[in-house]
């Protein structure tokens, strides 16, 4: 078939067989991509701790030293960082997920709470003694299922009826952390506290089993698994039919639908999905820290997993790092709280945030046009 | 290179764009192009999909910055200057996509950004008496208290080019304006560009089309891969010698075939398997609503047999849309049948009328026919996806390698099959969804604006696609605001008005003179 439109001048087409598989430089401009901002945001949350610091009267260099000191520089508080990057690797993939597909999961927070409810009940039922090899695969499906089941009838409600998922998240958020506070204080409390009784079956691992300086730390198995659910992630949404299915629903709709897509059917899965990974979150505390479920145990991690998934750009990889990033700042408060307010990291958290926001590539591109 | 105007330097130019550079990442959109149009003429930028005539507007306008050259705006150097500059200036620009606001009025569109008030309160009185006046004066007939969203594609174009007059503009860019346009509102156009001409105002044309070229333009500059190619005067110039500056070859002009029709030359392909095969696409007293519930497609009926090309023509929002979509599987009919075949199709999700044979172009390449983001190789399996997946994995090496096929026999520009399709001009994205939908395994082809904003050397390839895949024996439902397209590709021609089929008639019995009164609703009687 020779093509009507040739001219001398056309150049030749590409001839590698490989063309979907990026090559070096364009790997690394995605790389760049999904990095960039949420190294910009931290340089630009230094600066304003700096002034932050200077006004409590202390001196910068001291702060970050001891946050340092406090987080990545000893075992201890390196595990701890662990541990909390594991629930926000979680909740950030949940949030990302649903992004990609153009919806906008506010209920990761009760999401990881049905969660882990799940697993310490499933915990509470098994008898004790059985290898974990068997019981792992038990607890991922219940705590998947309870997650699941949270986040997929939001998804279920906008494809049958079109309500937003952003109310219903929300609503669902109280309807679930109530309902399980319910479920808690009136029937499987331990007398004088807000918990279960604890798991006698075992839970996972800690770190500090095959590692001794993690000693005391709650990081423990479940960051492998949490690793392991990015990659799957990302394989699933750039390799899979149904992930390229969920992205062409979530950046056009109606093109989607041209091409064959059921947008309702897609909505309710990702947003199951999406509530699914939030819920395997609860295991790190439920399996892998207390070994019982806590009524409000994770109180914020849901909604940081908002802002992990943007900071990250909806990448596996960025949410993995960002989740580094938020871990170590919510750690590092606790380190320099005996000079400066607890406070002052959650307004540095702030600036990460809207510094990431603010550097996004179309953002960038328009400061770049005006600056010419 | 081009400047090759009389020098006598009487008064400045009124633009004077010399050299400029435009890249976009790797993609080089303007490499040395070059425009001059004296004040007080139409001058038409013409050129291929991709050369670069959007681009070097956009610099001229402040959109964007150039890389490399001189910008020269009456006499004065304006190099890189930004929107807000250029509005000053007086160079207004009307995009091809529109840019209004569907739920505000006439004249509060027109008024956007420069609001009168009295006291705190807008002044909309005032605003609809100035659009009023404004539009009287320039011949742009408007209802200046209409809302946008009730306004045909021609009115809100209209709107466009007021916006822009209203906020003092002296020179005028138009962007494709006639991509939307029926016939006689094409021909309104022209009427008004004439008038803000003869006001001393100028107008710089981008278009494809190079009968409205010899029509309307005083001087035409023509564009190639990114430079300026050649300069010329309307008036010594022929189509011919434009097409083949634009392409750089000679072409056969696919306003060539009405011409010819014109001169009794009889259009020979007849279906000649059609009445043994029998219809393929088979619709029936088909009745769909539009999104506000109210009735679109009004009881059409119609069959396109094997081997056949059925035209319809018709004024856009005419139900058009909304009968492709039905027949697509995109919007549920109320009532009727749509058999392709002996397959009902009438219940069938888009997917499975895919898979029974039928394949769609739609209309709106960029709601739906392109994912923007998605790259040239992912939007060439969108819709067929499942052809291209192993178990649950997208088969990466099978897409790419239909990628490089595609590309190379569709000559879709750049030639890289990660680059996202948004990155593409407006031609090249179109060849995508043609190269696509006609590579699919299918024996019922809608092509609804099949060449719409697409260049003369394109459309060509298009057509010729469209008539190879006919004379292969597949049915073909062509859907065009283009009533020479219509005419230059189909076997029979019908007209859709008011949600009905009015006309079907023979190709040798349609023409111009004889459709024109069904497409505005002047006849009625459906034809046999």
């Amino acid at each position: 078939m020779t093509s009507a439109t040739e001219t001398q001048t056309t150049p030749p087409p590409q001839t590698t067989t490989n063309v979907l598989r990026t090559d070096g430089s364009a790997r690394w401009a995605a790389l760049e991509e999904a990095v960039l901002p949420g190294i910009v945001g931290l340089l630009v949350a230094a600066i304003v701790g700096d002034f932050l610091i200077l006004s409590f009267g202390q001196s910068p260099g001291t702060v970050y030293r001891l946050l340092f000191e406090g987080t990545w520089g000893n075992a201890y508080g390196f595990g701890q960082v662990l541990y909390k990057t594991t629930t926000l690797t979680f909740t950030g993939l949940a949030v990302a997920v649903g992004l990609r597909a153009g919806l906008f999961n506010i209920g990761a927070e009760s999401q990881l709470a049905a969660g882990g409810f799940m697993a310490a009940v499933v915990g509470l039922a098994l008898p004790p003694g059985l290898p974990s090899l068997l019981t792992l695969p038990v607890y991922l499906v219940a705590a998947a299922l309870g997650g699941g089941i949270v986040g997929g009838i939001p998804g279920i409600l906008k494809a049958k009826f079109g309500a937003h998922e952003v109310i219903t998240t929300i609503m669902l958020n109280f309807i679930v952390l109530a309902l399980l506070n319910y479920i808690v204080a009136e029937h499987l409390k331990v007398p004088g506290s807000l918990h279960t009784s604890e798991i006698h079956g075992g839970g996972l691992p800690r770190l500090s089993n095959y590692i001794g300086g993690f000693h005391g730390s709650a990081a423990n198995v479940v960051i492998f698994i949490a690793l392991a659910v990015a990659l799957a992630t990302g394989w699933f949404l750039f390799r899979t039919r149904r992930g390229f299915e969920l992205r062409a629903v979530g950046l056009q709709p109606e093109a989607a639908e041209y091409g064959g897509v059921n947008v309702g059917s897609v909505w309710w899965r990702a947003m199951a999905l999406s509530g699914a990974i939030a819920g395997l979150g609860g295991l790190n505390f439920v399996l892998g820290y207390k070994l019982y479920y806590e009524d409000a145990f994770a109180s914020g991690a849901g909604f940081l997993g908002i802002a992990v998934a943007i900071v990250g750009r909806n990448h596996p990889l960025g949410v993995v790092l960002a989740a580094l990033v938020f871990a170590t700042i919510s750690q590092g408060g606790l380190a320099v709280n005996a000079v400066v307010p607890k406070q002052m990291v959650d307004v540095l958290q702030a600036v990460v945030i809207i510094a990431v926001a603010a550097s996004v590539p179309e953002v960038r591109r328009m400061l770049r046009r005006g600056a010419r | 290179m081009t400047g090759a105007t009389s020098g006598a330097a009487t008064s400045p130019a009124a633009i004077r764009l010399t050299d400029i550079h435009k890249s976009f990442g790797p993609v080089q959109a303007n490499r040395g192009a070059a425009l001059e149009v004296a004040r007080g003429e139409i001058h038409a930028l013409v050129g291929e999909n991709g050369a670069g005539k959007s681009t070097l507007m956009r610099v001229l306008s402040g959109m964007y910055a150039p890389e490399q050259g001189r910008m020269e705006v009456e006499g004065r150097d304006v190099t890189g200057w930004s929107t807000a500059d250029a509005i000053d200036a007086g160079v207004g620009m009307v995009h091809q996509h529109f840019m209004l606001v569907p739920t505000l009025t006439v004249a509060e569109n027109v008024m956007l950004g420069r609001e009168l008030t009295s006291g705190l309160q807008l002044d909309r009185t005032r605003a609809e008496r100035d659009v009023t006046e404004l539009s009287r004066t320039t011949g742009l007939a408007v209802h200046a208290d209409r809302r946008v969203a009730d306004l045909s594609v021609g009115e809100a174009q209209r709107v466009e080019i007021l916006k822009t007059l209203y906020r003092g503009a002296r020179m005028l860019i138009l962007d494709e304006p006639t991509a939307v346009l029926s016939p006689p509102e094409i021909e309104e156009l022209w009427q008004v560009l004439r008038g803000i001409r003869a006001r001393g105002e100028t107008i710089v044309l981008i278009t494809h089309k190079l009968d409205e070229v010899m029509e309307i333009s005083d001087t035409i500059t023509v564009m190639r891969h990114g430079r300026t190619v050649d300069r010329l005067k309307t008036a010594n110039t022929t189509p011919a010698e434009i097409a083949k500056a634009m392409v750089g070859r000679d072409v056969q002009l696919a306003m060539n075939y009405l011409a010819e029709d014109r001169g009794e030359t009889q259009s020979e392909a007849q279906p000649t398997a059609a009445a043994v095969t029998g219809p393929l696409l088979d619709v029936h007293d088909l009745v769909v609503l539009d999104s506000r519930k109210l009735t679109a497609v009004n009881g059409v009926s119609f069959r396109v047999n094997a081997g056949e090309i059925l035209g319809i023509a018709g004024v856009e929002g005419n139900g058009q849309t909304e009968l492709l979509e039905a027949l697509a599987g995109l919007r549920a009919a109320r009532s009727g049948s749509v058999r392709l075949g002996k397959r009902e199709l009438t219940t069938l999700d888009v997917k499975a009328r895919g898979d029974a044979g039928l394949s769609h172009i739609p209309e709106d390449r960029h709601a739906r026919g392109l994912i923007l983001d998605y790259s040239i190789a992912e939007n060439l399996i969108l819709g067929q996806q499942h052809r291209f997946t192993r178990g649950v994995r997208i088969d990466q090496e099978h897409v790419a390698e239909n990628a490089v096929r595609q590309i190379r026999e569709f000559d879709i520009r750049p030639p890289d099959p990660r680059q996202a399709a948004r990155a593409l001009s407006g031609g090249n994205q179109q060849k995508i969804v043609i190269a696509r939908e006609m590579s699919r395994a299918f024996q019922v082809l809608l092509a609804a604006q099949p060449t719409r904003g697409v260049d003369v050397g394109a459309i060509e390839f298009i057509h010729a696609r469209l008539r190879d895949a006919r004379d292969a024996g597949k049915a073909i439902l062509l859907v065009s605001a283009d009533l020479a397209e219509i005419l230059a590709l189909s076997d029979r021609v019908g007209v859709m008005y008011g949600g009905k089929l009015v006309a079907v008639l023979p190709r040798a019995q349609a023409n111009e003179e004889i459709l024109g009164p069904y497409m505005t609703g002047a006849a009625t009687e459906p034809a046999a």
